[in-house]
C-alpha cells in the first residue's frame, strides 16, 4: 500500500469449510488472483475484475466475489466511482478507457413502455397452435410493382436479406473478440436463419463458408477488404459510427496484431490498426452514396448496403439523407450499445437511447414518405424478446443483439475486455484463454437463446391479436408509456397508459 | 347533432357489426327497400349505434357528375364549405337530402347533397385528373372545415348513413324510392357511444365504398404507412384505413381486384410455398412489396365501386360471410337469413374461404 | 302431431316462450334468422323449416332438432347431449366444445367445426359431415369422433390447418393422408377395418337420416387423424 493507494473494489471469500484446495482457481484466473505457494491458498483480491470464472468453475462452490465494504463516505455527488476515476487519472494523466454498455443510471424506455394485448372486441392467437409468422424481409421495396408484357409480375426485388426471426448478431470484430466467439456466431446464425456480422476486422478465411450467413462490414479502416470479402458477405454493412462511441474511431494496439489478426486485417504483424473515427473519405452526405455505390458495383448490385451509424441529436435527418443515398438498410445503435473498449466519457455521456432515435427515425422516413425504401435494424442494449417486440412496434423491421449474445456465451459482464485477459475465452486473443469457449456449445447457447425469445415474441404477438409480425412493425396503438412525460410521449408518438 | 366529448378520430372505437349487398350482373335496377329489408333479421348483431348503405347507379340523370353528399353542424360550416366549393366547382344541383321522421332517428345534422364537376381551369392549373381533385377536396373539407365532413363523392353513386339501426336508417332517406344496379348495408356496434353520423358505414372515397364488419389488429401500422401517400385518416376507423389501401392500391398502383385481396388478406407463408411455382414467386412478391399492408385481424369487407364489388373475408376467416345468387342478382350477407329475406328462393349458397376475394362485376355498358 | 308455429314475425326471444310452451313436439315454420332456437332444450322433438338463425341447440341437453334447410353458424354451441340433423349446409363453428349427442350434417361445413369438441366419463360427442369441412377443422379437439364424408361439394376435403391444436380424440376423412397437411403433433394414416367398424352405427345413422347408401361411403379409402402422444404440443419452460 502506499499513499496514493486505493482499496480494491472486490473481495474475493473462499469458504475453508468447503474449499477442498483443488486449485482449479489458480489455473482459471488469467488476473493471478489465486495463487498457492505448495502451503497456503492465498486471493490477492486487487487483481480480481468479477468475472466470476473461478466462482463459477470451483467444484465446492466455496467461492464468492463481494463488494469490498471498505467504502469512501457516501456522497450523491461526488460518488466513489468518480472520485477514484479522479485518483486514475492523477495517478496516470490517461483518458479513462471503458468496456461494453455505459452502466450510468440514464432512463430505460424499453421499461417504461407496455404492450397490448387483445380482448373481447378482437380475438388473441395461440401461437403453440396456431399459424404464427416471424419472418422478415429486410431491403428496399420498389415505389411500384413492375410488370412484364404479359401483365404479370416480373416479381424484381431490390437485393434483401431474409431473416427467419427479427433479430440479428450485431458487429464484433475478430480482434476485439476471439476466433472461437466468432465461430460460435457465425454456426448459430447459420443455424437460426439469421446473421451475424464481422465487424471492423475482416473475415477469417476459415468463415467463408459461412458466406450466406454473414454480414461484412467495410470500416474506416478498411481491414481485410477486398473483393473477395465484399463478394462473401450476404450484406455489405458501411460502418459510420457506433453507439458506444459516436464520433470516436477504433484501435487495437499493435501487441494484440498477432499472426492471425495480421492474416485477416491484411496487416503487418505487431502494427496497431486505427480505425479513424470518420472515413477519410466520406466528409459530406454525397459522399456517402458515392461509397454506397462503389460497393455495389462492385458486388454486381447483388448485396443489400447497409449503414450503420450511431443514435446522436439530428439522427432523423442523418437517417433521411442515408435513405436517399442508395442504402437498402440502416442500423441505428443507440448509446447504451457495447463496445470492446471506449473513453469512459464517450461512452457516459454522448448519443441518445435507441428508442428515442429509432421512434424519431421512423416517424421521419414516414413524414417524407420515404419509410419503405430503407429496411431499419435497432441496436444498442436489446436486453430480451419484449425489448424487441417494443422496437418492432416503435418502427424497427429487426434488431442487432451483441451483448445479450456475449451472456449467453458465458460473460459475465465485468467489463475488463479491454485488457484482453477474458477468463471466459469471448474478449481475448490468448490461446489458452480462447481454447476455453467451445464454439459448437457456444452456438448452441446462441440458438438456444434466439429461439427462446422467438417463441416468446410470438407468445407477445399471439396476446396482441397478431400472426404476422409485420402487422406489428411502426404499430404504436400497441404501446403505451407509464411514467413518461408528454414530451416523452410525443417523441416516441404513444399514448399514455390509460389513454 | 350530438359533439359528446369521444367522438370519432379522438378515439378509437372497436365495432361488430353486419353487412349485406345485392347485384345485378346485368345492371338491372333493385329497390334501395330490397337493401334495407335484408338488414332486418340481422338486427342482433347492431346495437342501433350506427347503419349505412351505398347505393350504385341511383342518380342516372346526373352520372356524369361527382354526387358529394356532407353532413353539416351549423348553418356557418355550410355557407364556409360552399363558398370554398363555389370557387372550384361547377355545380348543377344543391339540396338537402329528402329523409321523413323517424322516431328512433335523432340529433341529425343538416344533410346536403350537391352534383359538382371540377371547373376545368381549376384542373388544368393544378395539373390533377378530375379524381385525385376530388379526393384531395373531400379530404381537405374532412380536416379543414370543423363541422362539415364530406361522406359520399363519387359518380352516379351515394352514401345514406346514420346513428341508429340500419332498418331504421333506411327508412329515414326514404331508400325505397332509389334504385340502383348495387346496394350495399351495414349495421354497427361499436363498444363506445360515438354519437356521430360520420362514423357509422359506409366508408366512401370517389366511387369506392367499404363496409367491414370486425375489428383489425394492424390497425396503426396501416395507417401510418397509407399516410405516406397523402391519405389522412382522421376517424381512426378501421373502414377507413382500408377504404385508402383499396384506392391506393387500385388507383395509384394499378393492381387488380384479385392482387389488392392478395397483399391484405395475404395467405400465411407456409401456404404460399405449396403453391406452384408461378403462382408462389408472385404472391411472395407482393407480400414483400406491400408488407405493411398486410391486415391482420377478423374482417369481413364489402368493396363497392362503379360497376362492380368485391367481397373478402380475412385469411383466417374469423367473421362469417354468405354468397348466394338468382337469376341476375348476387347476394352477400354476414347470415344467409338476411339474403333469404329478400330473396327466399336465392341459389348456389356458399360461403367464400378466407382470403378468397368474390368478385361480381357488371356486364359491360350495362350501368 | 306436431304442433306447428309461425316463426315470422316472432324474435328470438318470443320464438323461444312458444316452442317451451307447448309440450309435445314442434314445428316452426317461416324461420328467417330467429337465434338459439332449442338453447338449453332437455326434451322434445322440433322441426324447423326455413333458415334457423345462430346458435341453434346451444347448449342442447336432449331431444332432438331437425332443419329442413341450411342452418348458420354456432350449431350445437356446447351441445351436452340430443340429437341435431341439418339437411343442408351449416356455418361455422358447428360444434363448438361439443361435450356428448350427436350432429348430423348432410351437406358442407365452414370453418372450425368440431372446435374444443371434448369426452367426459361416457360421453363422447359425434359430428357426421356428408359434404367438406373448411379450414381449422376439429382445432384444438381434446376428445369425441369427426366424420367428413366428402359426398358433396367440390375441392379438397377439407381446407387449411385441419387439426390444428389437435389433443384427444379422433377425426375419420374419407380420403387419402396425403390429400391434407396436417401439423407434426397429429398422426395421419389410412384407416383400418377396426376404426371404421367403430364408427359404422354413426355412418348408418347417416345413411337413415339422408337417404344415402352406406356402400357408396365405405368405398373409398378413409384417413383416421389422431393426436401423436409421443410429439404433443409443448412449450419449453424453465423456471424464473
Amino acid at each position: 500500500m502506499g499513499q496514493w493507494e486505493v482499496y480494491p473494489e472486490f473481495e474475493v471469500v473462499r469458504s475453508s469449510a468447503r474449499c477442498t484446495k483443488c486449485l482449479g482457481c489458480v489455473a482459471q484466473c488469467a488476473n493471478g488472483v489465486h495463487q498457492y505457494d505448495g502451503a497456503q491458498l492465498t486471493c490477492d483480491s486487487a487483481k480480481c475484475v468479477d468475472c466470476h470464472r473461478c466462482v463459477a468453475m470451483c467444484p465446492a462452490r466455496a467461492l464468492k466475489i463481494v463488494k469490498a465494504d471498505c467504502a469512501l463516505r457516501e456522497n450523491s455527488n461526488w460518488d466513489s466511482q468518480t472520485i477514484k476515476e479522479i485518483f486514475k487519472q492523477a495517478q496516470s494523466g490517461g483518458v479513462l478507457l471503458s468496456s461494453m454498455g455505459t452502466p450510468k443510471p440514464y432512463p430505460v424506455y424499453w421499461d417504461k413502455l407496455l404492450l397490448n394485448a387483445s380482448q373481447v372486441t378482437n380475438p388473441s392467437i395461440d401461437p403453440l397452435r396456431e399459424p404464427m409468422e416471424t419472418r422478415v424481409c429486410l431491403g428496399k421495396k420498389p415505389g411500384r410493382p413492375q410488370r412484364g408484357p404479359d401483365g404479370r409480375f416480373t416479381c424484381e426485388l431490390p437485393p434483401q436479406l431474409k431473416l427467419a426471426m427479427p433479430m440479428l448478431f450485431s458487429a464484433m470484430s475478430y480482434g476485439s473478440v476471439s476466433y472461437n466467439a466468432h465461430e460460435a456466431l457465425a454456426r448459430a446464425a447459420e443455424e437460426l436463419g439469421v446473421y451475424y456480422n464481422t465487424g471492423e476486422g475482416g473475415l477469417h478465411e476459415d468463415f467463408y463458408a459461412y458466406s450466406p450467413n454473414t454480414i461484412v462490414q467495410v470500416a474506416s479502416g478498411r481491414f481485410g477488404v477486398h473483393e473477395g470479402y465484399l463478394n462473401a458477405g450476404a450484406a455489405i454493412e458501411i460502418k459510420m459510427g457506433q453507439g458506444a462511441k459516436p464520433g470516436i474511431g477504433g484501435h487495437l494496439p499493435g501487441t494484440k496484431v498477432g499472426a492471425d489478426i495480421s492474416r485477416t486485417r491484411m496487416i503487418p504483424e505487431g502494427s496497431d490498426a486505427i480505425s479513424p473515427a470518420p472515413h477519410h473519405d466520406i466528409y459530406s452526405i454525397e459522399d456517402l452514396r458515392q461509397l454506397v455505390y462503389s460497393l455495389k458495383q462492385s458486388t454486381h448490385h447483388k448485396k443489400p448496403i447497409i449503414v450503420k451509424v450511431a443514435a446522436v441529436h439530428n439522427i432523423a435527418a442523418i437517417a433521411s439523407g442515408i435513405a436517399r443515398s442508395g442504402a437498402d438498410i440502416i442500423a441505428i445503435d443507440g448509446f447504451r450499445g457495447g463496445t470492446g473498449a471506449a473513453p469512459t466519457r464517450i461512452r457516459d455521456n454522448v448519443g441518445i437511447p435507441i428508442e428515442l432515435a429509432l421512434a424519431a427515425v421512423d416517424q421521419r422516413l414516414r413524414d417524407e414518405g420515404i419509410r419503405n425504401q430503407v429496411g431499419i435494424i435497432a441496436g444498442g442494449s436489446i436486453r430480451s424478446s419484449a425489448d424487441v417486440a417494443k422496437a418492432i412496434a416503435l418502427g424497427a423491421d429487426a434488431v442487432y443483439i451483441a451483448t445479450a449474445a456475449l451472456l449467453a456465451l458465458g460473460c459475465h459482464l465485468c467489463r475488463t475486455c479491454q485488457t484482453g485477459m477474458c477468463n471466459w475465452g469471448i474478449a481475448t486473443q490468448r490461446p489458452e484463454l480462447v481454447a476455453r469457449l467451445d464454439p459448437k456449445e457456444g452456438a448452441k447457447r446462441l440458438v438456444n437463446l434466439m429461439t427462446a425469445w422467438n417463441h416468446e415474441i410470438m407468445e407477445m404477438l399471439g396476446g396482441m391479436g397478431i400472426n404476422s409480425i409485420e402487422a406489428l412493425r411502426g404499430n404504436r396503438l400497441m404501446l403505451r408509456g407509464i411514467g413518461l412525460t408528454a414530451k416523452e410521449l410525443e417523441i416516441l408518438g404513444v399514448a399514455h397508459a390509460g389513454e | 347533432m350530438i359533439r359528446p366529448e369521444l367522438f370519432e378520430g379522438q378515439v378509437r372505437i372497436p365495432s361488430g357489426c353486419a353487412i349485406s349487398a345485392v347485384i345485378s350482373r346485368e345492371g338491372r335496377l333493385i329497390s334501395g327497400q330490397a337493401i334495407v329489408d335484408s338488414m332486418r333479421p340481422m338486427h342482433e348483431r347492431s346495437n342501433g349505434l350506427g347503419g349505412g348503405f351505398a347505393g350504385y347507379g341511383i342518380y342516372p340523370e346526373y352520372k356524369d357528375f361527382f354526387a358529394l353528399h356532407i353532413f353539416y353542424d351549423t348553418d356557418e360550416a355550410r355557407a364556409a364549405v360552399e363558398a370554398h366549393l363555389r370557387a372550384v366547382l361547377e355545380i348543377v344541383r344543391a339540396e338537402n337530402i329528402p329523409t321523413r321522421k323517424h322516431p328512433a332517428i335523432t340529433a341529425e345534422p343538416f344533410i346536403w347533397r350537391y352534383f359538382v364537376a371540377p371547373l376545368r381551369s381549376v384542373l388544368h392549373s393544378c395539373q390533377q385528373d378530375e379524381e385525385e381533385f376530388i379526393a384531395r377536396l373531400a379530404m381537405r373539407v374532412n380536416t379543414s372545415y370543423p363541422g362539415a365532413y364530406v361522406f359520399s363523392s363519387g359518380k352516379n353513386m351515394g352514401v345514406f348513413k346514420a346513428v341508429g339501426y340500419p332498418e331504421d336508417v333506411g327508412e329515414f332517406y326514404r331508400l325505397e324510392e332509389y334504385s340502383g344496379y348495387c346496394w350495399t348495408a351495414h349495421g354497427r356496434y361499436p363498444t363506445n357511444t360515438p354519437g356521430w353520423w360520420g362514423g357509422a358505414h359506409p366508408f366512401a372515397l370517389l366511387d369506392r365504398s367499404i363496409v367491414h364488419n370486425g375489428e383489425i389488429s394492424s390497425y396503426d401500422c396501416n395507417r401510418r404507412t397509407i399516410e405516406m401517400y397523402g391519405y389522412k385518416c382522421t376517424l381512426q376507423t378501421d373502414t377507413e384505413v382500408i377504404t385508402y389501401i383499396a384506392d391506393f392500391l387500385q388507383r395509384k398502383q394499378g393492381l387488380t381486384l384479385e392482387e389488392i385481396a392478395s397483399v391484405i388478406a395475404a395467405p400465411f407463408w407456409s401456404t404460399i410455398e405449396r403453391q406452384p411455382e408461378g403462382k408462389s414467386r408472385e404472391l411472395a412478391y407482393l407480400r414483400t412489396v406491400y408488407s405493411s399492408l398486410l391486415i391482420t385481424g377478423p374482417f369481413s369487407i364489402i368493396l363497392g365501386f362503379r360497376g362492380g364489388l368485391m367481397a373478402l373475408n380475412d385469411r383466417l376467416k374469423l367473421r362469417s360471410m354468405v354468397v348466394g345468387e338468382k337469376d341476375d342478382k348476387v347476394y352477400i350477407a354476414s347470415e344467409e337469413a338476411a339474403i333469404r329475406a329478400v330473396e327466399p328462393n336465392a341459389e348456389n349458397i356458399w360461403a367464400p374461404a378466407g382470403g378468397q376475394p368474390v368478385v361480381v362485376r357488371v356486364r359491360e355498358g350495362a350501368y | 302431431m306436431a304442433y306447428k308455429i309461425e316463426a315470422q314475425g316472432l324474435d328470438a326471444a318470443g320464438l323461444g316462450r312458444q316452442i317451451q310452451a307447448h309440450p309435445g313436439p314442434v314445428e316452426v315454420v317461416g324461420c328467417l334468422g330467429q337465434r338459439f332456437i332449442g338453447a338449453g332444450m332437455q326434451r322434445k322433438k322440433i322441426r324447423v323449416t326455413g333458415i334457423p338463425g345462430n346458435a341453434l341447440g346451444a347448449y342442447l341437453n336432449g331431444g332432438e332438432i331437425e332443419v329442413c334447410a341450411n342452418a348458420q353458424d354456432a350449431v350445437g354451441d356446447t351441445m351436452n347431449d340430443g340429437t341435431i340433423v341439418i339437411h343442408g349446409d351449416v356455418g361455422d363453428t358447428v360444434g363448438y366444445a361439443m361435450r356428448g349427442g350427436e350432429i348430423y350434417v348432410e351437406g358442407s361445413a365452414g370453418y372450425r367445426a368440431g372446435v374444443h369438441m371434448k369426452e367426459y366419463q361416457d360421453k363422447v360427442p359425434v359430428m357426421v359431415i356428408g359434404g367438406r369441412a373448411g379450414s381449422f377443422l376439429g382445432e384444438y379437439q381434446a376428445g369425441g369422433v369427426i366424420l367428413v364424408l366428402g359426398l358433396t361439394g367440390s375441392g379438397p376435403i377439407a381446407g387449411n390447418f385441419p387439426c390444428a391444436g389437435m389433443h384427444g380424440g379422433k377425426v375419420l376423412l374419407r380420403c387419402r393422408p396425403e390429400e391434407l397437411l396436417f401439423p407434426g403433433q397429429v398422426t395421419a394414416l389410412p384407416a383400418s377395418a377396426q376404426d371404421l367398424d367403430a364408427v359404422r352405427p354413426y355412418l348408418e345413422e347417416f345413411c337413415r337420416r339422408f337417404g344415402k347408401d352406406l356402400s357408396v361411403i365405405l368405398n373409398a379409402p378413409f384417413t383416421l387423424a389422431v393426436p401423436d402422444s409421443r410429439n404433443p404440443y409443448r412449450q419449453m419452460y424453465v423456471a424464473n
